[in-house]
């Protein structure tokens, strides 16, 4: 089903579980926090981990999506899946124009100008009147779904965020074994090749760059929702390594491996809050280890040990 | 008062220094970049913790033993240096053998856990950090007042730059060093250790990067997030001027500079941004940069 083989229908089985179950356990803001974050991490992962392009720059869609999402819904006034819509395409129209800048560069030059651009970006919001500058949007009301349903209890909005996270990661899934994605992955692993054989490669390229950005800004506009607020810290570098890092410690390239690192880095953010600068030096030590010792990450790791593709 | 373009001329020199000044910055860390990526195909993202680390051992040496700016200049490299031999030989040394990206992200980690520490240690707010007494005060050129210690940062940089190309272009050092870049199995075969050469190519690189820190230390206040400021627009540079060639990566530097410093004059709500632009710019018509070649 959806080009899952079993262990990956069975994992997908208790990772729905859990998400259903979730709330009735844990704080549901937290929990949302950690979906909103492993939607913008597995965002990521359609780039690095299936075309191999590392965008050092993700900030830049997911905190624009934020932004738009929370203009839409507070200057505006507009309906939630509306305010989350023009979050999305906020963020799928950045990344068609920094994408398509991107990719006439690769590799390395091609993480540079991702970071580069986003910085760009960065600046723009630190002097745009509409982002409210150090202030950020305050205050975002979350609506009421198609005009209906109200958002303002917890359990709705956890509810809506579950429900999206679900549908774009088999979106994701399904992107990743079509026949489209068969090509992503030629790319990844001999781009050369690829074009060898006919195919356009900087047209695969930069679609999925748009898909990727796009499920960015999807992920912070459902983000600025969630918790009422759109801030600089959205868009900044430390938002576009954190997402780098979360994807490196739960493996690259493996479709359970964003959700995972994002529910470990978010607990991490939670818990080390309280001691400053430590969290910065622990994301230090967690991108060396990982580098050194650990390249394939926890579920990269589990699913080498236990001989299935998770 | 004398005009140009409608501006008061001290105006004019007084943003042109300090594009300068930044340009000079963005040089050194540009070129460090650019030798340590020639050498170990590595880009060092850890570069402006190091810069930053400059900074700060300057001001530690000045604190705790009295030792003054100028020998700073000189013992603030030499430890950085020694510090990125230990980075090279116990972190990097480990991933020659991979994708580049690991680099990335490994130097990404070590410029966390140093600027972290930074900020755990003394805090985000900085510390102050004076001129020099030699250095002190302005000479008046006539059409603008010169702060003697900003003519010297532009001064002692584009001297230690163009050194820095001297030695690679011109001396048999250099050659070699230019040969193992090409083709490193090939120089190891000549009997030079090429392990050690790239080694102390990294603490070259670092310490160009700790010297600027020193350099900067008066002009801004000693921050943790000093040289981080700096990098990603200089990853702008380089990606500008091209990894290929040390002369093309100080030109780059210096030009972007003054460009910075004349857009505060003429648009300042583009300062921040105009390298970026200009970046775009070059991207859409020469994608392998000014002084690139096409990888």
């Amino acid at each position: 089903m959806l080009g899952f083989s079993r262990p990956q229908a069975a994992a997908f089985l208790v990772m729905t579980i859990l998400v259903i179950a979730g709330p009735f356990v844990l704080y549901p803001i937290f929990l949302m926090k950690v979906l909103c974050v492993a939607l913008f991490a597995c965002a990521f992962n359609l780039l690095i981990g299936y075309v191999g392009l590392m965008s050092f720059g993700h900030a830049a869609y997911y905190g624009m999506g934020a932004y738009v999402a929370a203009y839409a819904a507070k200057g505006w006034g507009l309906s939630p899946e509306i305010a989350i819509l023009l979050g999305t395409l906020t963020g799928a129209a950045l990344g068609t124009v920094f994408g398509w800048l991107a990719i006439r560069r690769q590799g390395i030059y091609f993480a540079m100008i991702t970071l580069a651009l986003a910085q760009m970006a960065y600046f723009f919001c630190v002097q745009a009147p509409f982002t409210h500058g150090e202030d950020g949007i305050q205050q975002i009301p979350r609506g009421r779904l198609f005009g209906l349903f109200s958002l303002n209890s917890d359990m709705a909005m956890y509810a809506l965020v579950a429900v999206l996270f679900l549908a774009v990661f088999l979106l994701i899934h399904r992107i990743i074994h079509s026949p489209f994605g068969q090509v992503l992955k030629a790319i990844r692993e001999n781009e050369p090749r690829a074009i060898s054989l006919g195919y356009r490669t900087d047209d695969y390229k930069l679609i999925a760059f748009i898909l990727s950005a796009g499920i960015a800004g999807l992920a912070g506009g459902a983000k600025a929702l969630v918790f009422g607020i759109a801030t600089l810290t959205d868009v900044h570098f430390s938002t576009s390594g954190g997402i780098v890092l979360i994807t490196l410690l739960g493996g690259l390239g493996t479709v359970f491996g964003p959700v995972m690192g994002a529910v470990i880095y978010t607990s991490m953010e939670n818990y080390l809050a309280q001691f400053g600068s430590w969290v910065t030096v622990t994301q230090g030590v967690i991108f060396v280890v990982c580098v050194l010792a650990f390249r394939r990450g926890i579920i990269g790791e589990l699913a080498a040990r236990l001989r299935i593709a998770l | 008062m004398l005009m140009i373009f409608g501006y008061p001329a001290p105006l004019l020199f007084g943003q042109l220094l300090l594009g300068l000044i930044n340009g000079a910055f963005y040089a050194l860390l540009s070129l460090g970049l650019a030798i340590i990526f020639g050498m170990l195909n590595i880009v060092n993202f850890a570069h402006g913790a190091l810069f930053t680390m400059g900074a700060f051992v300057a001001w530690g040496l000045l604190q705790y033993f009295g030792i003054g700016y100028w020998p700073a200049l000189l013992i603030a490299p030499l430890l950085v240096g020694l510090f990125g031999v230990l980075l090279e030989r116990v972190f990097i040394s480990r991933l020659y053998r991979l994708d580049h990206l690991y680099g990335l992200l490994l130097t990404f980690g070590l410029a966390l856990i140093i600027e972290g520490l930074l900020r755990n240690e003394f805090g985000s707010a900085g510390l102050p950090y004076d001129i020099p007494a030699q250095l002190q005060g302005a000479v008046n050129l006539g059409f603008m007042f010169l702060p003697i210690y900003r003519g010297w940062v532009v001064l002692a940089s584009m001297v230690l730059c163009l050194g820095t190309w001297l030695l690679i272009e011109k001396t048999s050092l250099g050659a070699t060093l230019r040969a193992a870049t090409e083709n490193a199995p090939l120089v190891q075969a000549f009997g030079i250790n090429v392990p050690r050469m790239i080694t102390l190519t990294y603490a070259g690189g670092v310490a160009l990067a700790a010297f600027g820190g020193v350099l900067a230390a008066p002009i801004y206040s000693v921050t943790p997030d000093i040289g981080g400021g700096f990098l990603i627009t200089v990853f702008a540079v380089v990606v500008i001027g091209g990894m290929g060639s040390i002369l093309g990566s100080i030109l780059t530097g210096f030009s972007l500079g003054v460009v910075e410093g004349m857009t505060k004059v003429f648009y300042p709500q583009a300062a921040s941004t105009v390298v970026f632009v200009v970046m775009v710019i070059v991207l859409l018509f020469r994608p392998a940069g000014l002084f690139g070649r096409t990888a």
